[in-house]
């Protein structure tokens, strides 16, 4: 191999061996798994409406589902197989909210069951929750003050 | 199958690209920016409330049925959604129990469903 020299050959070296920036395709995994994931979702909700509930009701359902479904998928470590391939795409939707639930739980296990499980599931659902019932609780207040 | 024929394949289809987007966007966020998982979430819930809470986030609802209920911001929506309808019919008292009453279902399914699973599930050994 011929010694590099100059700055130009450096940085031409550096491009060649460092690898293509994945963002494009992180991005297209996390757009076909997202995707796929809401329509699985939609294909629970469309099946309680045919089964004659409401679209309130439908939608819980298709929450519940999701949730436990990725619950025990992280149980057995396949969930977190998939975030990696898909990133944003299983992070994003309710999926990703119940696997932060179970990870940590998991993880801090050894330091108890009150503590350690109890506590720690909301190391990240914790702030999701207090910022989410928050901002609707002050969207509540704002909706009283203009009597919506 | 009464159920298939019943499905309405462009409906899926606007589900499963509005819900790939949404998360794109936060796929973006993980790369370009510095931001954690933990932070994303938050601002996604945050912005799906404030949506939601402005009456735009409906239409998203309306458009691609669950690719907007499922992702996160959708859970934000349906909090500020609940909020407000609760108002309506109880005053001051349905800001505080609007929004969880309507998203009690998937909350306490979060809980149940992550205790039981991290009760059955053996911790990693945490290679070095």
């Amino acid at each position: 191999m011929k010694p590099i020299e100059t700055n130009q050959e450096y940085s031409d070296y550096v491009n060649k061996k460092s690898p293509d920036s994945p963002i494009l395709k992180n991005c297209l995994n996390a757009f076909w798994v997202g995707g796929l994931i809401c329509t699985i979702g939609q294909f629970i909700m469309n099946f309680c409406q045919y089964k004659g509930m409401e679209q309130t009701q439908a939608s819980t359902v298709v929450s519940i589902v999701l949730v436990a479904c990725a619950a025990i998928l992280t149980g057995l470590n396949i969930f977190n197989k998939i975030g990696k391939f898909a990133g944003a795409g299983s992070l994003i939707p309710i999926t990703g909210f119940a696997n932060s639930i179970v990870s940590p739980a998991i993880e801090y296990k050894s330091e108890g069951y009150v503590m350690g499980v109890g506590g720690k599931m909301f190391t990240v659902a914790g702030p999701v929750l207090v910022y989410g019932i928050s901002t609707s609780v002050i969207i509540g207040m704002i909706a009283v003050l203009f009597g919506a | 199958m009464g159920f298939l024929q019943s499905i309405d394949w462009m409906q899926i289809l606007r589900c499963f690209v509005v819900g790939g987007i949404i998360c794109v966007i936060g796929q973006i966020l993980i790369d370009k920016t510095k931001l954690t998982p933990a932070r994303i979430l938050v601002i996604y819930v945050t912005a799906g409330a404030i949506l939601g809470g402005l009456g735009i986030y409906k239409y998203l609802i309306d458009f691609a049925g669950a690719g907007a209920t499922v992702p996160l911001t959708g859970f934000g929506a349906n909090l500020a959604k609940g909020a407000i309808e609760e108002v309506k019919t109880s005053g001051l008292l349905g800001a505080f129990v609007g929004g969880v009453k309507v998203s009690a279902g998937g909350i306490a399914a979060a809980v149940f469903f992550g205790y039981i699973a991290s009760l059955l599930a053996k911790p990693k050994i945490k290679k070095q």
